[in-house]
């Protein structure tokens, strides 16, 4: 999802935003990441009732497997996030984006457990996604890439797991779509998962989220240089209606407080305002910067393609209505967590979640974090977030029989 | 970790230890920061998952490696299946929901078996201050002033013996504690028990 925010535009990147964009394009195809690629032998069932082949999931690993292959934690990323978990993006040459959770001493401990981070399906940093070479036709996929869900995604990825020869993942964790596929991971292979922790999340996209979402893809859809998705064909880029999709989706990770606190109504490198429509106020600009930025290092379709994937998840329906199904005999422990402000995800959809699993007998742990941050807190420096995360792997991996980090203490991040 | 000596606990969580059967599946209602749960998990062995309102204290025990989820007993407990746990624990919570009666029929569902500790307001002491001070009674276990005690709905041993009548519930076993905490160590009957015990501790099942 987004990078820590900040009001004023961050360091520049090592790489110029027009060589940034090449830099892109290349990662789709070839990415600096590990890489496994399934042949037409192996391909990949989707939910839309088609096959997927040959295909390719790229995917960062750190921290070493054990032995007995019980120590890994699988990652998902959010919307717009990648494998670069915890390392350097090669696009735009910033630390990982999740730097402070994963790490040698971070509550996911890589001197501990073996992390596997992957680039999801749709996506396009080296994963199959719109942006890859539809074998057919030799050419770019555009919108001929069947349309994929958080389930697809979770597939591609057991897929992943089992090339890697591990039979049972210790944790699976995730934020926000991240989440989603951390729920569809306990609902879909729950042998596979000792350790569940969605964080916030939900077991459906809301109406409100797909509304914020449709008005991102119109945004997109309707810059003249989309070409019907195949500007990669003509040679061009949506680059302004990525931009505003961004700047939209972006109001949505943040909280009133947050904004407010952050920019109030504060002017940008002026004293008054201008009577036009330049970027007067600092949250205008900063908007801005943040749409230019993300069509640097994001793909316009892998854009449409990520949000329908979200939109479409709907974990109850797909248990004949009842979101205790999903979870019914669960051996999983889970561990639930939500942000005071986040109005993406508010609690309640998390309670959702703690409620069916309580229905279903489950082992869960439900966590409210207080933070003015909104919905991007679960990216930020969240001590609470950190505690109760390093405090529940270590439980579970008591429970699983595997060293765990310490005793719970907080180790504070850098 | 280190094993707990039983001694040092709380007066009530030393008997409903006592209580548990080793390996059970447990729910503790209300459990604070999980102090109960850790001390079943070590002495009893048990498959133990919390319940409380307070999100601080649900934070805490969590980043301890318990399995507790914040909510609250009046709302939350529907949730849960019937029969989905061996013993369904509600430690010095009783008092402190808004529909006592209510939340013991939810235990009485959840847990095959059901342990309810609560301070006795019977207590000698209590009745001596309302009456000779005709004021709300303030002792070691009861620190709070009327107006700020979360403890909304208080009652008596005969009261809770009356209420289990109520809701079908027999008791298995009944321990009353001194003001120390210690077992009130001879049967007698429940008018004397409610006049010198300080809390109280029940063991139940439906009837």
């Amino acid at each position: 999802m987004t990078e820590t925010a900040s009001a004023k535009p961050e360091k520049t990147p090592n790489i110029l935003p027009s060589t940034q964009a090449s830099v892109a394009a290349e990662q789709m195809q070839m990415p600096a990441s590990k890489l496994m690629r399934f042949g037409p032998e192996n391909p990949l069932r989707l939910d839309e009732g088609t096959e997927l082949a040959p295909w390719q999931i790229a995917y960062e690993t750190y921290g070493e497997l054990n032995e007995d292959k019980t120590n890994a934690i699988l990652v998902c990323h959010a919307l717009t996030g990648d494998q670069y978990v915890a390392s350097e993006n090669p696009v735009t040459g910033k630390p990982g984006w999740w730097s402070m959770m994963v790490g040698p001493g971070r509550p996911v401990d890589t001197d501990k457990y073996f992390i596997i981070c992957a680039n999801v399906l749709g996506g396009c940093l080296g994963t199959t996604g719109p942006a890859s070479t539809n074998p057919e036709t030799g050419e770019t996929y555009g919108l001929d890439l069947p349309v994929v869900t958080i389930g697809d995604m979770v597939r591609s990825q057991a897929k992943l797991v089992e090339a890697l020869g591990i039979e049972t993942l210790f944790a699976v964790v995730g934020g926000s779509m991240g989440g989603m596929q951390v729920l569809q991971w306990a609902a879909a292979y729950p042998e596979k998962v000792f350790a569940a922790v969605p964080i916030a999340s939900g077991p459906r996209h809301s109406s409100q989220n797909i509304a914020f979402h449709e008005v991102g893809r119109q945004a997109v859809m309707a810059d003249p240089d989309w070409c019907h998705g195949q500007y990669a064909k003509e040679g061009k880029r949506p680059t302004k209606g990525l931009s505003v999709a961004r700047m939209a989706a972006h109001i949505t990770y943040m909280s009133d407080a947050s904004l407010h606190n952050k920019f109030g109504r504060n002017l940008q490198d002026r004293s008054r305002i201008t009577f036009g429509f330049d970027a007067d106020f600092q949250i205008e600009s900063y908007l801005r910067h943040q749409g230019m930025t993300f069509v640097d290092r994001f793909d316009a379709n892998s854009y449409l393609y990520v949000t329908r994937a979200m939109d479409y998840f709907d974990l109850a329906t797909a248990h004949g209505g009842k979101l205790a199904n999903a979870f019914l005999h669960s051996e999983t422990r889970f561990c639930v967590m939500s942000f005071t402000t986040d109005w993406l995800f508010p609690t309640s959809e998390s309670k959702d979640v703690v409620r069916a699993l309580n229905a279903a007998a489950a082992n869960v742990s439900f966590v409210e974090i207080e933070s003015s941050r909104g919905h991007d807190a679960f990216l930020l420096d969240e001590p609470e977030l950190f505690k109760t995360m390093r405090g529940f792997l270590t439980g579970a991996a008591k429970a699983r029989g595997i060293p765990a980090p310490g005793n719970g203490e907080t180790h504070s991040p850098a | 970790m280190t094993k707990t000596d039983l001694k040092n606990e709380r007066g009530d969580h030393r008997i409903l230890c006592d209580f548990v059967v080793p390996g059970a599946r447990v729910l503790d209602i209300g459990c604070g920061t999980g102090k109960l749960l850790e001390l079943l998990i070590e002495t009893r062995g048990v498959d133990g998952r919390g319940f409380d309102t307070s999100q601080q204290g649900v934070n805490e025990a969590v980043s301890r490696g318990l399995s507790v989820v914040q909510g609250d007993a009046d709302n939350d407990l529907a949730a849960y299946p019937d029969d989905a746990f061996d013993y369904a624990i509600l430690s010095h919570t009783l008092q402190a929901t808004m529909d006592p009666k209510q939340v013991l029929e939810q235990l009485l569902r959840i847990g095959k078996k059901v342990v309810v500790s609560f301070p006795n307001f019977g207590h000698w002491r209590n009745r001596l201050q309302l009456l000779c001070n005709g004021k709300m009674p303030v002792t070691d276990y009861l620190p709070y002033q009327w107006y700020d005690t979360p403890n909304i709905h208080f009652c008596t041993i005969r009261d809770f013996v009356a209420l289990s009548e109520e809701v079908n519930a027999k008791v298995i076993k009944a321990e009353a504690l001194d003001a120390k905490g210690r077992r009130i160590g001879f049967n007698a009957p429940w008018w004397v028990w409610n006049l010198i015990g300080d809390q109280a501790v029940f063991l139940l099942e439906r009837k």
